[in-house]
């Protein structure tokens, strides 16, 4: 159980303009600037949850899960998860806990990735036995065979990032923190990450909560997601509470022959070239059927096609809507 | 079972050493650069103090003998003492904030850095010390490495040389610690490597310094380091001043250590991880 109430962090930025003079002034005299990375942010999580945490670049995701996992100390607030403060008792606290740094990188460079592994295995403490049971479940179900017997600088980012996600599992943590684990990853590796944390979600209970940009991972993975933008959690709720929010539109893309086509109520331009125009239909004015009917009186349609807005186009919405 | 307990909680950091070990054995080339480099200096300052010698063989504080035992066991030991090595992993790990992984891990950070920055210097030492050692036995008396004179001497300079080490290491863990509060730390290695450099005998040894320096110098701890240890394998230092002096270096390697403990006890309080 993850209890975050009112935690705020602030960051002290030096600023300067670009330039020579600039650069003479800020050596005798510094600017800062202070940035409120975190304001007041509370929620909580319960046992066995998967939660994607979601905001612009700079909205504070990073900062929290820092906080969460012991590594930063905020500068007002209460943070306990399973009745420790991360960054108090911050030994006991990470023996519990599972972090994935999508951008970083925990294998030792030159070293083939099992004797990382191995590493871990003594800086956790891991039995024999259960660390054997873990490697060998990790290993079928990330498909490590080969690849753990291979230095980690010369993996792919795919296998490499298998090998990261295996690697903060190896003590069975009861939570797992991802940040942006899907970061530059090929379609084949982000869809076997996905399985492979909903299986463990599924199978042992941990509790995942997730950072990502990557609206297919929310979607895939994540009942619950929480809004972070400019420090401020603007909305906690499931993907359908977020899709009410946004608007209620469809897309309509229609290929068709014969003159330019009117437009109607409820219905807008979202692009359009030689004989290929894409509609967006406000539902709750037009009905699609309605739509579909206003458009073949007028020309004769070759295909046609209904889907609703991408789910990235419903955060760019939301984040447009909270003016971050 | 208590043993087996705390030979548990220590496992980590041996591991934590023997990875640092192997991985620096790797780096055969630079030791055999190193060694030829070493062993024309050690050459070079022998000719020097031989000239001195020759021309007031009074005014020397020690014997050619030991002075020949002196350099030689300095060069063959430089990697394991000098002042002004750090592991440049430690300072990228700050810098580019993969210092994260670390602090998500049940850890110790001092003691983690502390295994890993000994390993490093003993694992150049390893390479390099040897060929040193067999050539310098051979060279002719009284320019020449002897062995220590009996075993209690011997016994001695490895008790003193460990603790020097760790006197080294515990100083530059301090070093590594500022780097989270100043980023780079390359001014403050310039800054005070060759003062350090001095301090620690490196450029002359204790025994030539003048009176009112060495006074001063020999408290510090940078006397600690490598002066004791080479000292007591020549011969230059026995009984009371022996006793007295490890006694120094011990509370020097206790001191620092407490130090660098409370630091970064403070300094993880305040760290920012750099980026993402």
């Amino acid at each position: 159980m993850i209890k975050v109430e009112h935690i705020c962090k602030t960051y002290k930025v030096s600023r300067r303009n670009a330039g020579f003079s600039e650069a003479f002034k800020a050596f005798f005299h510094r600017q800062y600037e202070y940035i409120h990375a975190l304001d007041d942010i509370s929620f909580t999580i319960d046992d066995g949850e998967m939660v994607g945490y979601i905001g612009p670049n700079g909205a504070g995701k990073s900062s929290t899960i820092k906080i969460m996992s012991g590594i930063l100390t905020p500068d007002k607030g209460s943070c306990i998860i399973d009745g420790r403060i991360p960054w108090k008792d911050r030994k006991a606290h990470v023996s519990q806990i599972g972090v994935v740094f999508g951008q970083r990188s925990q294998l030792w460079w030159d070293v083939p990735v099992i004797d990382s592994f191995e590493l871990l295995k003594d800086i956790y403490r891991i039995p024999d036995q259960q660390y054997k049971k873990n490697l060998d479940e990790l290993a079928s179900l990330l498909d490590l065979g080969q690849i753990m017997r291979t230095p980690a600088r010369q993996l792919s980012l795919g296998q490499r990032m298998r090998c990261e996600i295996a690697a903060s599992l190896l003590h069975s943590p009861r939570i797992l923190f991802l940040d942006e684990p899907t970061i530059g990853l090929d379609a084949v590796s982000k869809i076997a990450v996905r399985d492979f944390i909903l299986e463990l979600n599924k199978k042992h209970g941990t509790t995942v909560i997730l950072t990502t940009h990557d609206m297919q991972d929310i979607e895939t993975l994540t009942r619950r997601i929480i809004l972070i933008g400019r420090g401020r959690i603007l909305l906690d709720g499931s993907l359908e509470d977020i899709k009410k929010q946004a608007s209620g539109n469809k897309r309509l893309t229609v290929e068709y022959r014969g003159e330019d086509i009117a437009l109607c109520d409820g219905m807008t331009v979202h692009s359009s070239s030689k004989n290929i125009i894409t509609f967006d239909i406000d539902v709750n004015r037009l009905p699609v059927s309605d739509a579909v009917s206003f458009i073949s009186n007028q020309v004769e349609i070759k295909d046609i096609s209904v889907e609703g807005v991408s789910i990235d186009e419903l955060v760019a919405q939301l984040y447009k809507k909270y003016r971050i | 079972m208590l043993i087996s307990v705390k030979a548990g909680r220590f496992q980590k950091y041996i591991t934590f050493f023997r990875m640092r070990f192997i991985g620096g054995l790797q780096y055969r080339a630079a030791a055999l650069a190193g060694v030829v480099t070493q062993f024309a200096w050690g050459s070079l300052e022998l000719l020097v103090y031989r000239a001195l010698y020759e021309m007031s063989p009074e005014a020397f504080p020690m014997s050619i003998k030991e002075l020949s035992a002196y350099i030689w066991l300095r060069q063959a030991l430089l990697t394991l003492f000098m002042p002004w090595y750090y592991d440049n992993d430690i300072f990228a790990s700050i810098r580019d904030g993969s210092i994260a992984y670390e602090l998500s891990r049940p850890v110790n950070i001092y003691y983690m850095w502390f295994t890993r920055a000994m390993a490093g210097r003993l694992s150049r030492m390893i390479l390099r010390c040897l060929p040193i050692v067999v050539v310098a036995v051979f060279v002719p008396e009284p320019y020449g490495l002897r062995l220590p004179k009996d075993v209690f001497c011997a016994l001695c300079f490895l008790v003193t040389a460990f603790v020097g080490l760790v006197v080294v290491v515990a100083f530059s863990m301090l070093i590594y610690i500022s780097a989270f509060y100043t980023v780079s730390t390359d001014g403050l290695r310039y800054l005070f490597s060759p003062v350090i450099e001095f301090m620690a005998g490196s450029l002359i040894p204790i025994p030539f310094m003048p009176e009112g320096v060495k006074r001063i110098v020999e408290i510090l701890p940078f006397a600690s380091m490598q002066d004791i240890p080479l000292r007591v394998y020549s011969g230059n230092m026995a009984g009371r001043e022996l006793l007295i002096k490890a006694g120094l270096q011990l509370f020097w390697a206790v001191a620092l250590i407490i130090i660098g403990r409370l630091w970064v006890h403070f300094a993880i309080k305040r760290v920012v991880v750099q980026g993402g």
